[in-house]
């Protein structure tokens, strides 16, 4: 299941804080809200309402917080004792077994999500950039089709496309490349979208018209003017982008056949199918499975900062 | 598609006006300079055009026209086969083919329960933290948010060890009670998948819920405040009501989400039998394609793409009709 972001709602959600600070929308959306309402709360709907919401963390974190317990136990004891509590310590040797399984198949499973999820959302990201900004910006023949294609575009489901790639990619001879994952992982129709609203509301006419005066041409207005500009947004394009390549299981196992090309979505699976021959261990899997999610945390606790503190200071403009 | 019409980066039309526009309209253009930014313009849209025909409109072409074909096997196999073009032969056999029906009933059903639940489930949770009595609103957001940062394939192979038929942690946790769940056997492996799924994206909905929700003018509240109003009924009377638009957002994505249904059954099926290689309709035109069947493939998944297109626009006139 993927469904495409609607970060600028996300990213919006992270960044308003209570004390009421704005989205990046065009207006200021969020007038500061008195909060004084908690003082009208009584204790009993406080410990309602919180008690409830406890509840649901547990059901979120619980199995996350089981595959990390699991992950730390040692080969053998992964199912014994308590699934919920520390047994038989071993994490770093398991960190260790894995990566030396196959001569270090997972670092290079590793290496290669990281290599489509940098690059595609890098290079997505400039590209959804520069087509929202054209489109908020300028007026040219075909804007109005673009974006409607665009619209468009978010709500086909993307299954339609992936299973011919890979026949259309074997005809031109770049199946089972880098490039069958790059280069549909590079077009993110829903960036150009955000890219869009964020452009016609981050980057004002007069700054572009005063840069024109300057003599300076519109290339060097969108790279050394713009493109600055829209930079707190490039981020949340940028981390969604990076999250749904990361995640992305259907396109890389239809376009790569080779070992050394996968992602690490698309081995674990690989190695997970052969848990029930036996020839790998349960356990190999789930050490697997938790180190492919911690690069993704780490990813979004430490752009979260960036990207919440570059979401606020964009709204005091 | 329309996508053709966008000519590229070419002088030519660069002077031209944009389409359609109103002849008597005051060109808005002229304050843009439309005659030298234009052609600026549309080298910068060029990359995003001529990949998105690459790798958006061209298989959608191809899928289409390769659905038309039918493919020909001499019975002993010593020929390669040939494709011969029989326009509705692949729809046909699709709309006859029980696995394949099967597998779009099984996803209506899923989609039917599952969507309401998950976003009942969202609403509800972005109420919760949005209502003054909550405490510790920052650590709740992230909690249920957290799921989303998990991979889909990592989460189905996580929760295929919680469900695991001979070791399950959650029968462990339940030993007590005495009772054991068969999360894979034939009654619950739907609704597994679905809790997988729910699990999943649950969290992601509730923040685009939760951010309406924050958009709320707080004139609007303090009047039904003081009107008496109590917090249930300005929940219920107010808040959603603003917030159904960021709701059919979320709902209109989980439709079509759940139409294209794979990894999370693809992943569990290496754990259970009850998961067939046909389960889901897109797990069937995977099972055509690794027979080498491409053409029907294809016509699968046109087929699956155009239910879902209907079931949008269904979904659509529905709710709209009901807002006027």
């Amino acid at each position: 299941m993927s469904a495409p972001a609607p970060a600028a709602t996300v990213g919006a959600a992270f960044a308003s804080g209570p004390s009421g600070t704005t989205s990046p929308g065009p207006a200021p959306r969020r007038p500061v809200r008195p909060r004084r309402d908690s003082v009208e709360t009584t204790v009993r709907s406080r410990v309602l309402v919180t008690g409830v919401l406890v509840l649901t963390s547990v059901y979120f974190l619980m199995p996350l917080w089981w595959l990390l317990v699991a992950a730390t136990k040692d080969a053998g004891y992964t199912f014994a004792g308590n699934p919920l509590w520390f047994s038989h310590f071993d994490l770093f040797g398991n960190i260790a077994d894995l990566f030396a399984y196959k001569d270090g198949l997972y670092a290079v499973w590793l290496g290669n999500a990281a290599l489509y999820s940098i690059v595609g959302a890098g290079v997505g990201t400039l590209i959804a950039a520069s087509t929202g900004y054209a489109i908020a910006k300028y007026e040219f023949p075909g804007r109005r089709a673009l974006l409607a294609v665009v619209l468009g575009a978010v709500l086909v489901p993307k299954v339609l496309f992936t299973l011919p790639l890979f026949l259309m990619f074997s005809q031109v001879g770049i199946v089972n490349t880098y490039l069958a994952v790059l280069l549909p992982s590079i077009v993110s129709p829903f960036g150009v979208y955000l890219a869009r609203i964020f452009a016609a509301s981050s980057v004002p006419d007069e700054v572009i018209e005063a840069a024109r005066l300057d003599g300076a041409n519109e290339r060097r207005i969108f790279f050394g003017v713009s493109l600055r500009m829209m930079s707190p947004a490039l981020v949340t394009i940028f981390l969604f982008q990076f999250v749904e390549i990361w995640n992305n299981f259907l396109l890389p196992s239809q376009v790569l056949i080779d070992e050394q090309l996968k992602p690490v979505t698309v081995g674990l699976v690989t190695w997970n199918a052969l848990v029930q021959s036996g020839q790998i261990e349960r356990h190999m899997v789930i050490i697997g499975a938790f180190v492919a999610v911690v690069p993704l945390v780490v990813a979004f606790l430490s752009l979260q900062r960036f990207w919440r503190s570059g979401l606020a200071t964009g709204a005091v403009k | 598609m329309t996508i053709s019409s966008i000519p590229t980066a070419d002088p030519r039309h660069a002077q031209r006006r944009v389409p359609g526009a109103p002849a008597g309209a005051p060109v808005r253009a002229d304050r843009r300079r439309p005659s030298r930014t234009a052609r600026y313009a549309l080298w910068f849209v060029a990359p995003f055009v001529v990949l998105f025909a690459g790798v958006y409109v061209a298989p959608i072409c191809y899928a289409v026209y390769q659905s038309l074909f039918r493919i020909e096997r001499d019975a002993l196999g010593l020929t390669p086969p040939t494709e011969v073009l029989d326009p509705l032969f692949n729809y046909s056999a699709a709309l006859q083919d029980s696995a394949f029906l099967a597998s779009l009933g099984r996803v209506l059903l899923f989609g039917v329960v599952q969507v309401p639940v998950m976003l009942g489930f969202a609403l509800a949770l972005a109420l919760l933290i949005d209502s003054a009595s909550a405490r510790g609103k920052g650590f709740f957001r992230l909690a249920s948010f957290a799921p989303y940062a998990v991979p889909t394939v990592v989460s189905a192979l996580m929760w295929s060890f919680l469900y695991s038929p001979t070791n399950s942690p959650l029968n462990q946790l339940l030993e007590p009670t005495g009772i054991t769940v068969d999360f894979l056997g034939t009654q619950l492996t739907l609704w597994s998948v679905a809790n997988v799924v729910t699990w999943g994206w649950t969290g992601y909905n509730m923040i685009i819920i939760y951010a309406a929700l924050q958009g709320i003018p707080g004139e609007v509240l303090e009047a039904a405040k003081l009107d008496g109003a109590s917090p249930w009924r300005i929940a219920w009377n107010v808040k959603v009501p603003l917030v159904r638009p960021a709701i059919l957002l979320t709902a209109v994505f989980s439709i079509i989400g759940s139409a294209q249904l794979y990894n999370e059954p693809f992943v569990l099926s290496s754990s259970t039998g009850t998961i067939g290689p046909q389960y889901t309709p897109l797990m069937a035109a995977q099972s055509s394609i690794t027979a080498a069947n491409y053409p029907y493939a294809a016509a699968q998944s046109v087929i699956l793409a155009v239910g879902v297109a209907a079931l949008s626009v269904v979904f659509f006139r529905l709710t709209s009709r009901r807002s006027s």
